[in-house]
């Protein structure tokens, strides 16, 4: 790129970072120092425009940073420093890679001249990042940096979106070079895969096909959220009047109180979602990508009289596991807005409305099976309660968001929790990362100050993030913390009870500390509930409690398990059910 | 939906940038995918490298490859080379003993047979260079007496479209 001086400005290294993160309207960099970056993090210190969340582990930084663009459709930002900094990192990029998350994350790296000697805090950055990121960057001159640093942010946003890693050698945060933030980047590389016009034929043939239908399903996952075509896929679900499921990533791009939802479908979806799935004869998948926690085993999907048509704009997404036969690459939002402009030039959309009535009146007597049943009467806290009192006691508020860890209590969380809007609930489904939920809290909570923010978790998942809470006290967020503490590794004892008779090898959750006193211990209110009665009161208490952090350990029933479930390598109707 | 395996020949340009060639092969290793042979040379563009893959795989594998191959950053564009007329070459270097008389001649006679040739001759050995589709080189490694092999070194195949197929980006 040809600069011309009037344009470029001199500038440190070290300079540039936070000036281009300013010029491209970066709120927040989650971060840690390190010798790597000190240069960097003085320079931080001299502006105000970007505000640094110092986190207690390098893991946390990009989890919150990943939650924060997850509930804000922005770009997500992390500074760390080479080395551990970077290998602690690693799981937060693998997370956000697979839920094809927008970040950028800067790593710093010892300086251009010892890379490679083994040097103190040295690691191969980009190769170590390179099978879990979007792309990656290693700047090795200065003048580089605000360009490279621009090519992130518009590899990271566009297309399927995904973490990009910027290395950035110490030595070049130190020298002077030419500063200039443009507005935009074409990479030919890139560019040349977007942009590519749909043919009007085939949105003629996705609307026959529709129309067709006699047993329909609309299935959607993440594509429709990160594309915002929540509205657009509403307008077409209802003027349809076809059944629509989410994966556990999509909840909420269809608003989950709405009558025409099935609920969440796959491993642990519901009875009905999973049997309109397996039996319906056309499948509109959007943004989805029928992996093998939602489909379950592909040969058992496949039916040779359904038609699927799919829509992504990941061409590597389509016809991957499951073949389809109408393929429609591009983005979901424009896609939709054709497809429902089509619909509305025609009076009687649906073909076959006696076909499709059977088709509900079937849907009616899968639901009539109550899959999510469980023993309101019990004496010891069911966990589903909880998550059922949660969901009572905030729907009417504006803006909750939901936050979890994985396991059994994120399970029940996307099964009673009802989402009516997007980028409410936030959780890790492709690399299933425990840990995640409360720094999920801090990016949610700080991107969104006024809104309640509610981490589902369990015991065993706290405690590989729980040094957060001393984050979370520095900059006074005030999460709500609802621990589902059965004292196992909730999801991995179901797993023993169900496949390995009953031996629970290692999944006892021994010595756990007493989560009150440590929520005090960080200056924060902790509350233990141990009777069904009490959960509405304490919940209700810990609401009240707008400017605090409050734990609630909710002490539940150990034996409980998530139904339905489709066990590994099974098919989609092949559940159990409580 | 039976698919058997076969073999493709993939003509990649990409990004002549430190890296991307590992991000092509890390490709192959993380997806399970076959590699028989990858062979990588600038152009005359020095911005850009062209790459020749050789793999095999069902469709859908092979299908799967290119869209991966696609989505990489650094790929700027590729063709399946095995879906139209196409050349394949490889180069053959062998090192041979040549003590025996008798043995040589009979070198010599498979040399000019196979359009070979002699690119060196030092301390009782020949080097011998052949360029040609992988089964020429097969054949003719088949007809060399194995005992008077010291060493020998293939590259992997690079491939261009014939006539109009022209890979242009």
């Amino acid at each position: 790129m040809e600069l011309s001086t009037a344009f470029t400005k001199s500038l440190t290294g070290a300079e540039m970072i936070p000036k281009s993160l300013s010029d491209e309207g970066v709120q927040f960099v989650f971060g840690y120092p390190g010798g790597a970056v000190l240069p960097i993090y003085d320079e931080l210190e001299k502006q105000d425009k970007v505000k640094h969340i110092l986190v207690r582990h390098e893991q946390a930084a990009i989890h919150a940073a990943d939650a924060y663009a997850r509930s804000t459709h922005n770009v997500g930002v992390a500074l760390v420093t080479s080395g551990p900094g970077v290998t602690n990192a690693i799981t937060g990029i693998a997370t956000a890679y697979m839920d094809s998350v927008p970040m950028v994350i800067i790593t710093g790296q010892v300086p251009t001249h010892a890379i490679g000697q083994d040097a103190f805090q040295e690691v191969d950055t980009v190769g170590i990042t390179r099978p879990c990121v979007k792309h990656n960057f290693l700047v090795k001159n200065v003048d580089d940096i605000s360009v490279t640093i621009k090519k992130a942010f518009h590899i990271a946003s566009t297309g399927r979106p995904g973490p990009v890693v910027v290395d950035i050698p110490k030595d070049i945060t130190t020298v002077k070079g030419k500063y200039f933030y443009p507005k935009s980047v074409s990479i030919r590389s890139y560019d040349n895969l977007k942009n590519k016009i749909v043919d009007g034929n085939l949105i003629e043939e996705i609307v026959m096909l529709l129309r067709q239908a006699k047993k329909p399903v609309i299935y959607t996952g993440g594509g429709v959220i990160f594309s915002n075509a929540h509205e657009e896929l509403k307008s077409l679900v209802s003027k349809l009047g076809y059944p629509c499921t989410n994966t556990l990533m999509g909840l909420g791009g269809f608003p989950g109180t709405d009558p025409l939802f099935l609920g969440m479908l796959g491993m642990h979806g519901t009875y009905e979602a999973n049997m309109a799935m397996q039996e319906c004869d056309v499948l509109l998948a959007v943004g989805a990508r029928f992996d093998d926690r939602v489909i379950g085993n592909p040969k058992h999907f496949f039916r040779e009289d359904r038609k699927i048509i799919h829509i992504d704009i990941d061409p590597s997404s389509i016809s991957k596991r499951v073949q389809v036969d109408l393929p429609v690459v591009g983005d979901v939002k424009e896609i939709l807005i054709r497809i429902n402009k089509k619909l509305q030039t025609i009076s009687n959309v649906v073909e076959h409305p006696d076909s499709v009535e059977k088709w509900w009146k079937k849907i009616e007597g899968w639901k009539n099976r109550d899959c999510l049943s469980y023993d309101r009467d019990s004496k010891i806290i069911k966990p589903q309660m909880v998550i059922e009192k949660l969901y009572e006691l905030t729907a009417n508020e504006e803006e909750v968001f939901v936050t979890s860890d994985v396991g059994q209590h994120q399970m029940w969380a996307a099964q009673f929790y009802k989402f009516d809007k997007p980028r409410r609930w936030i959780n890790s489904g492709g690399l299933g990362t425990m840990g995640v939920g409360l720094p999920y809290g801090l990016g949610v909570q700080l991107a969104h100050p006024d809104s309640t923010v509610l981490c589902v978790t369990g015991e065993a998942s706290i405690q590989m993030c729980i040094q957060e809470l001393s984050t979370a006290k520095q900059y006074r967020l005030p999460i709500k913390i609802i621990n589902l503490n059965n004292r196992y590794m909730g999801m991995v004892r179901q797993w023993q009870e169900f496949f390995h008779e009953n031996r629970y090898a290692e999944s006892y959750m021994d010595a756990l500390p007493d989560f009150v006193k440590l929520a005090e211990s960080y200056g924060h209110v902790g509350l233990k509930v141990e009777k069904p009665s009490d959960i509405e009161g304490a919940i209700r208490e810990a609401l009240s409690q707008k400017q605090r952090l409050v734990f609630l350990d909710f002490i539940t029933d150990q034996t409980e398990n998530v139904y339905p479930m489709v066990p590994g390598g099974k098919g989609l109707s092949e559940m159990i059910l409580v | 939906m039976e698919n058997t395996d076969s073999r493709h020949v993939i003509s990649v340009i990409l990004e002549n940038e430190s890296g991307a060639l590992s991000r092509v092969a890390g490709l192959f290793s993380a997806r399970g995918y076959n590699i028989e042979s990858l062979t990588v040379a600038p152009t005359t563009d020095p911005s850009v490298s062209r790459m020749t893959i050789v793999t095999s795989g069902s469709n859908e594998v092979v299908a799967q490859i290119t869209k991966q191959l696609n989505k990489l950053i650094d790929v700027i564009t590729l063709v399946d080379l095995t879906d139209g007329s196409h050349i394949e070459r490889e180069l053959l270097l062998i090192k041979l003993n040549r003590n025996s008389q008798a043995k040589h001649d009979k070198i010599e006679g498979l040399v000019r047979e196979y359009g070979a040739r002699f690119l060196d001759t030092s301390d009782g050995t020949h080097i011998v260079e052949l360029t040609g589709s992988g089964s020429a080189l097969d054949a003719f490694l088949d007809k060399v007496d194995k005992s008077v092999i010291i060493e020998l070194v293939r590259t992997g195949a690079s491939g261009i479209g014939k006539g109009s197929r022209v890979l242009s980006y």
